[in-house]
């Protein structure tokens, strides 16, 4: 026989009463672990949203410059002025293209890791998709302008090449063109696309590895050629992971702020415009619808995505 | 050329690991053949072989007389049904049926025909709006077989296919992928490591270990008549006896098996002979009682109708047994 009890004693103390306590009352265990992250949320997050979202519903008095706290849509209707439209159509563009350049980037990268990369490769992928996200943010902006620069390792490369007048040609586009890449919208494009693109790789990856090997047999079993497997098996359960990373994407670039300032060619992004109204222009109300617009069109994708099924996959 | 399939020295070898090593196998059109097998004894890989998922080390394969060697999984008339299935999750159970249709652009309607008539062959009938996240194991199992069969292929692959399955279902399926074969008339190659399904199941069974066939014949010859002594213990644990308890009996000098069943025991009260033993452990297996008697040092399965009254653990029993029903093997 055993010397040991039926039933073991407590391990007494505070530590052994509350395992013992938490054993027996599991929701008050959920209750303790949620309860921070629901007061941070809840009250300093969603409350923010909320007096921001009050505030667009103000308007701007024009003779005072004061804000009248009247509810009002005439701030809402402001945005479809042309000049602010345009501000929003040529961010919803941006953002479009710089997640559908992302998926193309990143797909193959993220396929690679996931299928093929093992051991020591695999650690080599994260580190380099991981590694920029480790530097500053404005850093790597910096660099980029002088990378897109005239003067610019871009600019350098066309020359020794002899290609200059192809660079010319391509900055002699109307509207994405300009004097350099770097006061282009080619240029705001290309440091977008760097600065997201680990935000669509590490979902895609996730995504792609979760796909079993044994339905890619099945598929190639049952007749499909490596591109038919990839258009019927893989991608489309990939699809919640290239839906996850481009909501990265997508609402990075329509909130933005920075990058189109230091590269581009100072037409402005809803970001910039928030940034300027809340502050020099002092029109709070403005940069609060001007807020709501990448909520709402956020919206508007993730509900359009799952009416599409990318989620069925889930 | 008759064979469906033919292996001819077949090697794969992964690194160092050999898992199958100059393998010839022939299997006749129409058969149901069964690879049989404990876990890495090169079954699994044999039957990836002729899917085309692994291209052999070295040998040559034929499948209808066309070699396979270097050709794709996709240009192959072989369909599989996996061991977890492998249906697409995205796809309901029709468009899984109907994958292959499909990609041979099959017009819609004839597709959706041809895989209601294959859903309903295996009894699901009306489940081709489900996702096969809403099926039980049983009935994924036969969403997979009706997918492998909707294309009518030249030969079918069955990997483990029952193995996740409760027994109870396991048997009834057994039955239904024997009807199944009869009336399609297709060449199945059936994978386990189950030797009571491949015996029951198979019209021929090929005993895999390390890499290599053991032995090839039908159920009877393998359980009967076993050439080696992992065939005799594999496949329905039967006694090995040593040449030197095999001498004593028989006078010769070699490796022997004995079924379990071919013991006759009774309880030997006061007469002791050579042939008396003492019962070490009893199981009720239901319609037998399993024995393992400790014989002179030698220990001896017998298996006796569970009708019959049997001493209990402990208890003296004389044994008998005819003396052909020991099965000479290999010289010691």
């Amino acid at each position: 026989m055993s010397s040991e009890a039926a039933v073991l004693p407590g391990r007494g103390g505070i530590f052994g009463g509350l395992s013992d306590l938490f054993w027996r009352q599991p929701k008050l265990f959920v209750f303790l672990l949620l309860t921070p992250a629901a007061l941070w949320l809840g009250i300093v997050y969603l409350g923010s949203l909320f007096t921001l979202l009050l505030q667009s519903f103000f308007h701007i008095d024009d003779f005072s410059g004061l804000v009248v706290r009247e509810f009002t849509l005439a701030t809402y209707a402001e945005l479809f002025k042309p000049q602010n439209l345009d501000v929003i159509v040529r961010t919803v563009v941006m953002s479009a293209l710089v997640t559908l350049g992302s998926i193309v980037v990143a797909f193959p990268i993220a396929y690679y890791a996931a299928r093929y990369a093992k051991g020591r490769w695999k650690a080599v992928f994260y580190l380099a998709v991981m590694l920029p996200l480790w530097s500053s943010y404005l850093v790597k902006v910096y660099a980029w302008k002088l990378i897109l620069a005239k003067e610019g390792i871009v600019g350098w490369v066309f020359e020794q090449l002899h290609i200059t007048p192809a660079l010319d040609a391509i900055l002699a586009i109307p509207v994405i063109g300009g004097n350099s890449l770097s006061f282009s919208f080619i240029g705001t494009f290309l440091v977008f696309l760097y600065i997201w693109l680990p935000y669509m790789i590490l979902p895609i990856q996730a995504a792609v590895e979760r796909v079993p090997v044994n339905l890619i047999d099945a598929a190639a079993d049952l007749g499909a050629p490596p591109v038919t497997i990839f258009r019927h098996v893989i991608f489309p359960l990939a699809l919640p992971g290239i839906v996850a990373g481009s909501i990265f994407t997508f609402s990075l670039t329509l909130g933005d702020y920075i990058i189109p300032q230091i590269v581009g060619n100072g037409r402005l992004f809803i970001g910039q415009v928030v940034y300027t109204q809340q502050g020099t222009a002092g029109n709070i109300p403005l940069a609060a619808a001007f807020t709501v617009v990448p909520v709402v069109i956020m919206g508007l994708y993730l509900w359009g995505a799952r009416k599409a099924g990318a989620f069925d996959a889930l | 050329m008759n064979s469906a399939v033919s292996l001819q020295k077949v090697s794969r070898h992964f690194g160092m690991v050999k898992a199958m090593d100059e393998v010839d196998l022939e299997i006749v059109p129409g058969e149901f053949f069964a690879m049989l097998g404990p876990s890495g004894s090169g079954k699994t890989t044999c039957l990836r072989l002729i899917a085309g998922f692994e291209q052999p080390t070295s040998g040559h394969i034929e499948i209808f007389g066309e070699t396979a060697e270097g050709v794709p999984p996709y240009r192959r008339n072989v369909n599989t049904v996996f061991q977890d299935y492998a249906l697409f999750p995205h796809l309901n159970v029709l468009d899984n049926v109907a994958f292959s249709l499909m990609l041979k652009k099959v017009p819609r309607v004839i597709r959706r025909k041809k895989a209601e008539e294959a859903l309903d062959m295996v009894r699901l009938g009306g489940y081709g709006n489900r996702k096969p996240g809403q099926l039980s194991g049983g009935q994924r199992q036969r969403v997979a077989l009706a997918r492998a069969i909707v294309n009518q292929p030249k030969v079918l692959l069955l990997d483990e296919p029952l193995g996740a399955l409760d027994l109870k279902l396991r048997e009834s399926m057994q039955d239904e992928l024997k009807a199944l074969q009869k009336a399609l008339g297709i060449t199945f190659v059936f994978v386990t490591h189950d030797q009571g399904e491949a015996l029951s199941m198979a019209d021929r069974v090929a005993v895999f270990s390390d890499g290599k066939v053991q032995q090839i014949g039908t159920p009877e010859d393998i359980y009967k008549r076993p050439q080696s002594r992992f065939v005799a213990d594999f496949v329905g644990s039967s006694n090995v006896l040593s040449p030197e308890f095999v001498y004593s009996i028989v006078g010769e000098r070699r490796w022997a098996s004995l079924r379990p069943e071919a013991i006759h025991v009774m309880a030997s009260g006061n007469n002791v002979s050579r042939m008396t033993g003492t019962i070490i452990s009893r199981s009720y297996l239901g319609p037998t009682i399993r024995l393992l008697i400790d014989l002179n040092g030698t220990q001896l399965h017998a298996s006796v109708p569970s009708t019959e009254i049997m001493p209990g653990e402990g208890q003296k029993v004389t044994l008998g047994f005819a003396k052909d029903a020991i099965h000479l093997m290999e010289p010691a």
